[in-house]
C-alpha cells in the first residue's frame, strides 16, 4: 500500500483558513489502511476543524465525505456535486489521489491533508515500514526477497556497508540491516552462493531518474 | 597493472608500509593543510586525504590532495560516493589524475545523517565495489563507463577499506573478496582494537587465499584519552573497542592517558608486524598529527 501520515493540524488550518466552504474527502483504500484518510479519520479532522474555526469566531463550513479510491475516475466523478458546492477540497488520498482529482476537476483548488510517505506494509498494529522504492526493475530474486534499495540506507548492492553492528543499521537504532536480513535468509534458504554474486551498476533509468513514469498497456488502450 | 605510485612500490617490494591521514579543514584555509604536511612528511609513505569524512563539509579532497602532492607527499585521495553520481566520480577520477594524485581509496561514505547537513540529499548512484570496479576498468581497459576509450586513462593504485569489526562477521572475507575481484589493490582497515578479532579475520583470509591478491594494512588510531575511547565505542560508526582498553585507559592518570594510548598503538602495530597476510600499517591519528612522528619512530618503521 502507500503510507501517508496526516499533517499537523495548525499547517491544515492554514491551507484551509482563507477559505468559506471545505470539502473534507476522504480516500477509502490505502490511507484508511493506515489510518490517515479513510472515513473515520474525515470524522474526527472535520470536528477538530470546526471547534477551532467556532474559537477563532470564523464562519467557516466544513462538509466530510470518502470515496473509494481518490486515483480512479469511477470513484471521483462521486464527489463532483460536493466539490461544486464548495470553495476547497481538502483531500485525505495520497499524491497521486490528490493529482487525479487535480485532473479531472481542472477548476476546483484541491490541498493536501496528508504527508505521503512510501510503499510499505502494516508489520504490526499501527507500525509501517518502507519495502518498495518502485524503482522499475526489480531485483528481489537474488536478494532473497528483500530489497536493498529500498531498505540499505546506502543502497548498496554487493554487501553491508562497516557501519552494520549486530544486525542494527548505522544510521538508526530502530533500522534493521537490509544487509543482515539478506544474509540471515539466503543462509537459511541455503542460497549462500548468491552472497558472492557481484552486482553491477544499477540502471536508475527506470526509476524516477529517467523522469517522471509513464506505463503504457497497448492491450487496454481503447 | 602500471601505477605511479610510490605507495605502491613500496608495498610491491614486500615492505611493509605505513600511510597516514588527513582531515581538510572545514574552510577554504590551505594553512592547516600545510601544518599537517609539515608533521607528516618523512615519516610515512602515503597519506590518506578524507573526503567530507563523518559526513561534515569540508575542504575537497581532492583540493587538499593537491596541496600534498605539490609538497611532496603522497596522497591516498579517498572518495565517496555519497555526494557524487557516476558522472562526476570519472569526471572527478581523471581530474584528480590529471593534478598528480596516484592513489584512491574507494567507499561508501557516513550517511549524511551524521553530519553538519543532515536535510541534505544523498546520492549513492553506485555502490563502493562498483567504484572500485570503475576506477580498475578506466586503468586496466582505457575505457570510462560507457565504453569510450579515454586519451589518457587514470592509472590509479587502488585502495579500499574492510571492516574486520562489523557484523556479520562470517560475510566479512566475502565482502573482501568481492572488493578485490572487483579490483582493490590495497586494504585499509578499521582501526584495530579486538586484535582476536582482526587475528580471526586475517587468518580467514589467508585460507581464501586473498592476502596473495591484495596489500593489507591494520588501521590504528591512538588514543588520546579514556573520554575519546568510549566516545568511539559508542557514536563512531562501526567501532569496537573492547572493554578491556577502556579500562586500561581508566587505570592511568588523566595527564598520562595519551601516553598510554600511544602504547596500546605500538604494541598494536608490533602484533600487526608479525602477522602473514598483514603488509603495513594506516595510522589515523584523528587531529593529533603529532603522534604519527613519535609512533613511527619507537615502532621501528622510520
Amino acid at each position: 500500500m502507500i503510507t501517508a501520515s496526516q499533517k499537523p493540524i495548525n499547517e491544515i488550518i492554514k491551507l484551509v483558513e482563507p477559505y468559506k466552504k471545505v470539502l473534507i474527502l476522504g480516500c477509502g483504500t490505502c490511507v484508511k489502511t493506515c489510518f490517515a484518510g479513510g472515513e473515520d479519520e474525515v470524522a474526527v479532522l472535520a470536528s477538530t476543524l470546526r471547534l477551532s474555526f467556532k474559537k477563532k469566531a470564523m464562519p467557516i463550513e466544513v462538509e466530510e465525505m470518502t470515496i473509494e479510491r481518490q486515483c480512479e475516475n469511477e470513484f471521483i466523478q462521486e464527489a463532483s456535486e460536493k466539490m461544486a458546492r464548495n470553495n476547497v477540497t481538502l483531500s485525505l488520498a495520497c499524491g497521486a489521489g490528490v493529482q487525479a482529482m487535480v485532473k479531472r476537476f481542472p477548476k476546483s483548488i484541491v490541498l493536501p491533508g496528508v504527508n505521503t510517505t512510501f510503499i510499505g506494509i502494516q508489520e504490526s498494529h499501527g507500525v509501517f515500514t518502507e519495502e518498495c522504492s518502485g524503482c522499475g526493475n526489480c531485483g528481489l530474486g537474488i536478494f532473497g526477497g528483500i530489497c536493498p534499495v529500498t531498505r540499505c540506507a546506502k543502497k548498496l548492492l554487493n554487501g553491508p556497508c562497516g557501519g552494520s553492528q549486530k544486525g542494527i543499521c548505522e544510521i538508526n537504532p530502530e533500522t534493521d540491516c537490509a544487509w543482515h536480513l539478506i544474509i540471515e535468509r539466503l543462509t537459511s534458504l541455503g542460497q549462500m552462493g548468491n552472497l558472492r554474486i557481484y552486482v553491477p551498476p544499477k540502471n536508475w533509468n527506470t526509476s524516477f531518474s529517467g523522469g517522471p513514469r509513464k506505463l503504457i498497456r497497448e492491450d487496454h488502450i481503447i | 597493472m602500471k601505477t605511479y605510485s610510490h605507495l605502491h612500490e613500496k608495498l610491491s617490494k614486500g615492505e611493509f608500509a605505513v600511510t597516514g591521514e588527513c582531515g581538510p579543514p572545514r574552510g577554504a584555509n590551505k594553512e592547516v593543510v600545510d601544518k599537517k604536511i609539515k608533521l607528516l612528511k618523512g615519516f610515512v609513505d602515503a597519506v590518506n586525504v578524507t573526503d567530507n569524512q563523518t559526513a561534515i563539509v569540508r575542504m575537497s579532497s581532492i583540493a587538499a590532495s593537491v596541496h600534498l602532492v605539490n609538497a611532496g607527499l603522497e596522497p591516498v585521495m579517498q572518495m565517496v560516493v555519497r555526494d557524487r553520481n557516476r558522472i562526476a566520480i570519472q569526471s572527478d577520477i581523471m581530474g584528480a589524475y590529471s593534478l598528480g594524485i596516484r592513489n584512491i581509496l574507494c567507499l561508501s561514505g557516513d550517511h549524511q545523517k551524521f553530519g553538519s547537513q543532515p536535510d541534505a540529499m544523498n546520492v549513492f548512484d553506485i555502490d563502493s565495489v562498483n567504484l572500485i570496479r570503475t576506477v580498475r576498468d578506466m586503468r586496466d581497459t582505457g575505457k570510462d563507463m560507457s565504453g569510450y576509450e579515454l586519451d589518457v586513462a587514470p592509472q590509479m593504485f587502488i585502495g579500499a577499506a574492510a571492516n574486520p569489526f562489523a557484523d556479520p562477521f562470517e560475510y566479512r572475507v566475502i565482502r573482501l573478496a568481492k572488493k578485490i575481484d572487483a579490483g582493490a589493490d590495497f586494504i585499509q582497515t578499521q582501526c584495530i582494537y579486538d586484535m582476536a578479532r582482526f587475528k580471526e579475520w586475517i587468518r580467514q583470509a589467508n585460507d581464501e587465499g586473498l592476502t596473495d591478491k591484495v596489500y593489507i594494512m591494520g588501521g590504528v588510531t591512538p588514543l588520546k584519552s579514556v573520554g575519546m575511547a568510549k566516545y568511539m565505542n559508542n557514536k563512531v560508526a562501526g567501532m569496537d573497542i573492547p572493554e578491556e582498553i577502556i579500562k586500561r585507559m581508566e587505570s592511568v592518570d588523566k595527564k598520562d592517558q595519551a601516553d598510554e594510548g600511544i602504547k596500546i598503538c605500538l604494541e598494536t602495530i608490533e602484533e600487526l608486524k608479525g602477522l602473514k597476510g598483514v603488509h603495513g600499517v594506516h595510522i589515523m591519528a584523528i587531529e593529533w598529527e603529532e603522534a604519527v612522528a613519535n609512533i613511527v619512530k619507537q615502532a621501528g618503521l622510520k
